[in-house]
């Protein structure tokens, strides 16, 4: 027991010693949240339209003008010829060409096909989806009005509605910042736990000190939790930063319990701190602790969820998130801040973080020899 | 005589390679023993599996009394080492490593003040104890280093190669200080590739390519090897 | 080697088949007040649309917040009462949808298919009834038919692996030597310091290349994503950013003190910037006016700009003149400044 006071006492000062290491730990997280944050997003704005009509008909104006007063698209260009329209396709200069056929109103007038070309630019996935998506939605409020007026003329059946109410629950000005917000902490948090306490317990192996200690009647479980500690210690500090300062700069709400939210956290850390722990045992060099450490860290984070929603990936890969920790904790990040989840809906993660966490740490512990 | 190291067929491979190939050789209490060599020939690798950082692939080794492969903490209690990147904290001051590694050996309270008060004064050192490490000089973080091997009293003291990369006076001040842990009953093994210094110990080994091939005070070599110098001794075992 | 090759390859792996924002199979619950004919109509069409899989039939209101809560149901579909009824009788009837915004972009998604899903339904229904022709959409999609993530994300895990190896195996090399002091005893010599340099980043230029090689075959291979365009050009495009990444690599190697600092700089300060501003993943259209001015700063948004039009739009040079000139700036200006900071050590 004393001897762990010792070496805590230790590994603090030289913790707090290091002027380079304190405020990289501190700022360079922050910078990264902050910016991060605001920059990730999937929100599509000001969509650029090409309008190419060759009906110039009522109808066409009608349909143009309900994509003119829509917030999500911008009109921006007329062309006469679709072939020019695609030019600015090409050039990237438009992210959606809506084409009028000529002679679109009197085909509706007959009851023959009428049909508009949209292109899209869709280079980016996503944001094809939702430009088609938005579109969709206005031609269909077009035909609405269409209708309506033609039940007006002709008083037939009445026309059949169906609204639909849209509630965003959780978020409800789907601000994307809410949703990275967490998951940013989560990587901070992670960095500090794997990569930071991996890189000290190397540089004391290439320094000759760990071999030192070696010697010494110090029992290995006595030098783990020693160095284990201040880093679980750190990481939590950086959490609660954290969230603070997205609290202060994005409003982001903690709904649910904080002390789960630690709890959790504490429990994660410990976790991921062993298997920081196994990888600097096996490493020799601060380099390889540094690659090593990478390429696990990028494979968990992106797997995890931090950009893209882990429901649309595939089987084979949430299959394998069972056994990623970075993605039990991603989860419980956003559910406990946005939801106020409690502890009962957690019970999946806390197991896996839990089965997880002992088996990183007995892999560190069982790969630590002070004797060779 | 009692013995304070007792190595008998000890064999170390490291896959096909024997680093050390069936050494047997006694230390004595008290004595001040010489392991030489040439470089690659297997010093630290002997001195490394008699402090208990590397275990052997065959042999009986008692250090200290006690076997190290069932008593390894006991051995560990009753030895001091010195490595040669004498690794102290560069970033923690002489006070702080002294309460460090005084902490883990048992040494706190009253008792570490004044131990550390002592090593300092022997040393002339009492400025530079809120001193960080890394801003002393060579010649005093390697007594610094060996001092605090001493802390808590142990019956050897193991240095491998101590006096790298210092000047011949640092190196003769050193050798003060070995003296002086010797005459308190302290035994000294030393591994070192000067073979001046083997002059000042009380017995030598010399080691080639993994074999002890001669072990005796440096006088009796000397005689034996009908030569002037320890070095003419090393090279007439290294032809 | 293996780091060498392994991480780009299982980074373009993952990039590939992993990162999407593609909706399949995402799991919705129901709660129908109504449970008639044209609710099951709806719950059918949703269910067989692919893009939803129908996993719980809610039974009260209350369990929305408790099954929201537990993380796994991405959209509610609530259906009022007497619902067919009054869709006949009223001409209207309400659909709630309520979604999970904690991940904002897919419940926008969701709820966006969905209405599709039901608008689609409304207007089959009036069809029907005989009323007019509407106006019908069809849509082409644009260099990328399917709406692949992966041709998104391809190109620009290309930038990233040849800026990120270059870079990082570059300037850590350099500062190797540094460290451990060879540095100076090639600098002591005759030679000339641009031929040190020159000879150390020569091997990191073949290895990207071969590097990118793989890359641009592994992607139209496996994930078939074209190239629309000129190969030659896509190569020497290629070289270029190689080139460009690799004096990045120099550059940081005269300002980092030691590998640790070099690696730091060029993994940590490089990388998430550069994944996140330069539109690998967010497009850069739909950022903050300052992180968009940032983002001009970053050689990765020229070089996916580009990679992107020779890949995915087929396009030549005179399209992509612009960024190839900006790419080639950089590079000549990393150059320069390496070479007076070289120089000044010297003296």
């Amino acid at each position: 027991m004393q001897t762990i006071k010792y070496i805590l006492q230790k590994e603090f000062r030289q913790i707090l010693r290091n002027k380079t290491l304190l405020p990289m730990m501190f700022w360079v997280p922050l910078m990264q949240l902050l910016v991060l944050v605001f920059a990730a997003t999937f929100d599509v704005k000001e969509i650029k339209l090409t309008v190419v009509d060759n009906d110039m008909s009522e109808t066409s104006r009608q349909l143009v003008s309900k994509f003119d007063g829509s917030t999500f698209f911008n009109l921006n260009n007329a062309m006469q010829h679709p072939t020019m329209a695609e030019e600015l396709l090409l050039e990237g200069s438009t992210d959606i060409v809506l084409v009028v056929p000529s002679g679109l109103e009197k085909s509706l007038i007959r009851g023959n096909t009428a049909k508009v070309q949209l292109l899209v630019d869709a280079m980016e996935g996503n944001t094809a989806q939702l430009i088609y998506s938005y579109s969709s939605q206005i031609i269909h409020q077009v035909n609405r009005d269409i209708m309506a007026e033609q039940v007006k003329v002709s008083n037939s059946n009445q026309l059949a509605q169906i609204n639909v109410h849209e509630r965003y629950w959780y978020n409800d000005n789907l601000d994307y910042k809410w949703y990275m917000a967490p998951g940013i902490l989560s990587v901070l948090v992670t960095i500090i736990g794997m990569f930071m306490s991996g890189l000290n317990l190397v540089r004391e192996k290439e320094l000759g000190t760990s071999e030192q200690l070696n010697v010494t009647p110090i029992k290995k479980y006595q030098f783990i939790i020693g160095k284990l500690i201040p880093f679980w210690i750190i990481g939590l500090i950086e959490l609660a930063f954290g969230l603070t300062i997205a609290w202060i700069v994005f409003n982001l709400p903690v709904n649910g319990s904080l002390l789960l939210l630690f709890g959790f956290a504490g429990l994660y850390l410990a976790g991921i701190l062993g298997l920081g722990l196994f990888i600097s045992t096996i490493a020799h060099t601060q380099q390889q602790v540094m690659f090593m450490n990478f390429f696990f860290m990028l494979i968990f984070i992106l797997m995890g969820g931090i950009f893209t929603p882990v429901e649309s990936m595939p089987d084979w890969a949430q299959t394998i998130n069972h056994l990623n920790p970075v993605y039990y904790f991603m989860r419980i990040m956003r559910q406990v801040i946005l939801k106020g989840s409690d502890f009962a809906d957690l019970l999946k993660e806390f197991t896996g973080l839990t089965v997880l966490g002992i088996f990183f740490l007995s892999m560190a512990i069982w790969s630590y020899r002070k004797t060779e | 005589m009692e013995k304070i190291i007792e190595v008998k067929n000890l064999v170390k491979k490291f896959d096909s390679f024997t680093a050390n190939d069936n050494l047997t050789f006694e230390v004595k209490k008290g004595e001040i023993f010489g392991f030489l060599g040439a470089n690659g020939a297997g010093k630290t690798t002997t001195i490394r599996i008699l402090c208990g950082l590397s275990a052997p692939t065959s042999g009986d080794v008692r250090v200290a009394g006690y076997d190290i492969y069932k008593e390894q903490e006991k051995v560990k209690q009753n030895i001091g080492y010195m490595s040669q990147k004498f690794s102290l904290y560069e970033d923690l001051t002489v006070s702080e490593n002294i309460r460090f590694y005084g902490g883990i050996y048992g040494i706190k309270g009253e008792e570490r003040k004044r131990k550390e008060t002592a090593l300092l004064k022997n040393l002339e050192m009492e400025h530079a104890r809120n001193k960080l490490i890394g801003s002393l000089p060579l010649g005093w973080k390697q007594k610094l280093a060996f001092s605090v091997a001493l802390l808590h009293d142990p019956k050897i003291i193991f240095l491998d190669e101590p006096t790298g990369g210092v000047d011949p006076i640092t190196r003769r001040r050193f050798w003060d200080l070995i003296y002086e842990t010797a005459a308190n009953g302290t035994t000294v093994f030393v591994t070192t590739h000067y073979m001046d210094e083997a002059e000042y110990c009380d017995r030598i080994s010399i080691m080639d390519a993994g074999k002890i091939e001669a072990l005796d005070s440096p006088t009796n070599l000397k005689i034996q090897f009908g030569v002037k110098t320890i070095n003419e001794v090393f090279v007439s075992i290294a032809r | 080697m293996l780091i060498l090759f392994g991480i780009p390859i299982t980074q373009l792996l993952i990039f590939g088949t992993v990162i999407k924002n593609e909706i399949s199979d995402v799991p919705i619950a129901i709660y129908d007040e109504s449970k008639d004919e044209v609710t099951a109509e709806l719950i059918n069409k949703v269910r067989s649309s692919g893009y939803f899989i129908l996993d719980e039939n809610l039974e009260s209101i209350n369990s929305i917040d408790q099954i929201l809560k537990k993380g796994y149901i991405r959209e509610i579909i609530v259906f009022e009462n007497n619902f067919a009824q009054k869709l006949l009788k009223e001409g209207r009837a309400n659909i709630q949808l309520i979604a999970d915004a904690s991940d904002p972009n897919l419940a926008r998604l969701v709820t966006t298919y969905t209405t599709g899903i039901i608008n689609d339904y409304v207007v089959k229904m009036n069809l029907n009834k005989g009323m007019p022709l509407q106006i019908q959409s069809e849509v082409r999609m644009f260099f990328n038919e399917e709406m692949k993530s992966s041709y998104q994300f391809v190109p620009g895990t290309m930038a990233l692996i040849l800026m990120l190896v270059s870079a990082l195996m570059t300037s850590v090399s350099i500062t190797r030597e540094k460290e451990t002091g060879t540095m100076e005893i090639l600098l002591a010599s005759p030679l000339h310091p641009f031929q040190i340099i020159a000879g150390k980043v020569f091997p990191y230029l073949l290895l990207s290349i071969i590097n990118a090689f793989v890359i641009i075959f592994i992607g139209n291979l496996v994930f078939r994503v074209p190239i629309a365009g000129s190969f030659g050009l896509l190569l020497l495009e290629t070289i270029l950013f190689t080139t460009m990444a690799l004096c990045l690599g120099i550059f940081i190697s005269t300002v980092a003190k030691n590998q640790m600092v070099a690696m730091f700089i060029s993994l940590i300060a490089l990388m998430l910037p550069t994944i996140i501003l330069s539109g690998f993943i967010f497009p850069i259209e739909n950022m903050p006016k300052i992180l968009q001015v940032l983002s001009y700063i970053m050689p990765a948004r020229y070089f996916i700009e580009i990679i992107r039009s020779i890949m995915l739009k087929g396009i030549g040079i005179q399209y992509v003149w612009q960024e190839t000139a900006v790419l080639g700036g950089m590079t000549l200006l990393l150059i320069a400044v390496s070479v007076k900071r070289f120089k000044i050590r010297l003296e």
